[in-house]
């Protein structure tokens, strides 16, 4: 995995996107590792007697998705401080989704570089369903 | 604005009163698992004889794994005005890296009640903050999170 620097990065880059296609296994996979259990995801019945059209991915999992974003763009030496996401709409699984982002700022603060993103996972038909936001703190070439 | 407010004061005392701290152990197999249901294959979460040679010295959580350290029960149970509920978001801000091996003391409080008119009738929107504490005392995470509860049965239609 590369590292990317402060000092390369520009208002208005592209936040390398990642793809994403949760499948029925990998929802069970999530409920198990997560402990949420609510059935709304895995069972479809369950799911359709609450009004939804079949089960549902959980948001937590559509903000895993977008903290991988952030980590894979970063690289190992970067350092996440803050991931924030609102589910606007819900997201169905075997389902092509990407999830984006753009840096909006960058600043020195403390001797660290700040950089800012507006992130979003969209759905196949391209509707950003989960927008949000990220901050991280990159290393500097010089120091 | 309704005329009557649907935040009543049994409501109001439930303000940063924080749940029974509970205390996790980050266990490898855990965070491993984790990763893999997430589906991330960094080798910070997954990886460790390359952890080792990172930055950490070791394997880290994904910044996500926080929501498996599932809070405690609230010393009183919250009165919910309505049945339905919708997850609108969360907010994490990451202080300290959580390393496989840390014991994590997890606390959660509703900070903020707010209540809007909306496509769904009366919302309730309820902002709740998990705190995380690692065995070092240091405030390693915190997350906010915010529950929509609401009347209307046709949720997100």
């Amino acid at each position: 995995m590369g590292q990317l620097y402060f000092e390369d990065v520009n208002v208005g880059d592209e936040v390398t996107p990642i793809q994403k296609n949760a499948s029925s296994q990998q929802l069970v996979k999530y409920a198990g590792a997560s402990g949420d259990y609510y059935q709304i995801h895995y069972d479809d019945g369950f799911a359709r007697n609450n009004g939804l059209d079949g089960i549902i991915i959980h948001g937590a999992l559509k903000n895993a998705f977008l903290g991988q974003l952030v980590t894979d763009w970063m690289g190992p030496h970067g350092q996440l401080k803050k991931l924030s996401v609102s589910y606007r709409a819900m997201d169905f699984p075997n389902e092509d989704l990407v999830c984006s982002g753009t840096v909006t700022g960058k600043r020195v603060e403390g001797g660290a570089g700040i950089v800012e993103c507006e992130i979003a996972l969209h759905n196949a038909a391209g509707k950003a369903t989960t927008p949000g936001k990220a901050i991280v703190s990159l290393p500097m070439r010089g120091a | 604005m309704p005329d009557k407010s649907v935040i009543t004061d049994e409501m109001r005392a439930h303000l940063n009163v924080e749940s029974e701290p509970i205390t996790y152990d980050v266990e490898k197999g855990a965070v491993i698992k984790f990763a893999q249901a997430i589906g991330d294959p960094n080798p910070l979460f997954q990886d460790e004889k390359a952890a080792r040679q990172g930055p950490y010295g070791g394997l880290i959580a994904p910044p996500t794994f926080l929501r498996s350290l599932i809070p405690g029960e609230a010393k009183k149970e919250f009165p919910r005005p309505f049945p339905n509920n919708l997850d609108g978001g969360s907010e994490y801000e990451f202080f300290e890296p959580i390393r496989v091996g840390d014991r994590i003391t997890v606390t959660r409080a509703i900070v903020d009640l707010t209540e809007r008119e909306g496509r769904l009738g009366t919302m309730l929107f309820t902002t709740a903050e998990t705190r995380y504490v690692n065995q070092l005392g240091q405030l390693a995470a915190t997350q906010r999170t915010t529950g929509i509860s609401y009347a209307t049965p046709e949720g997100e239609k």
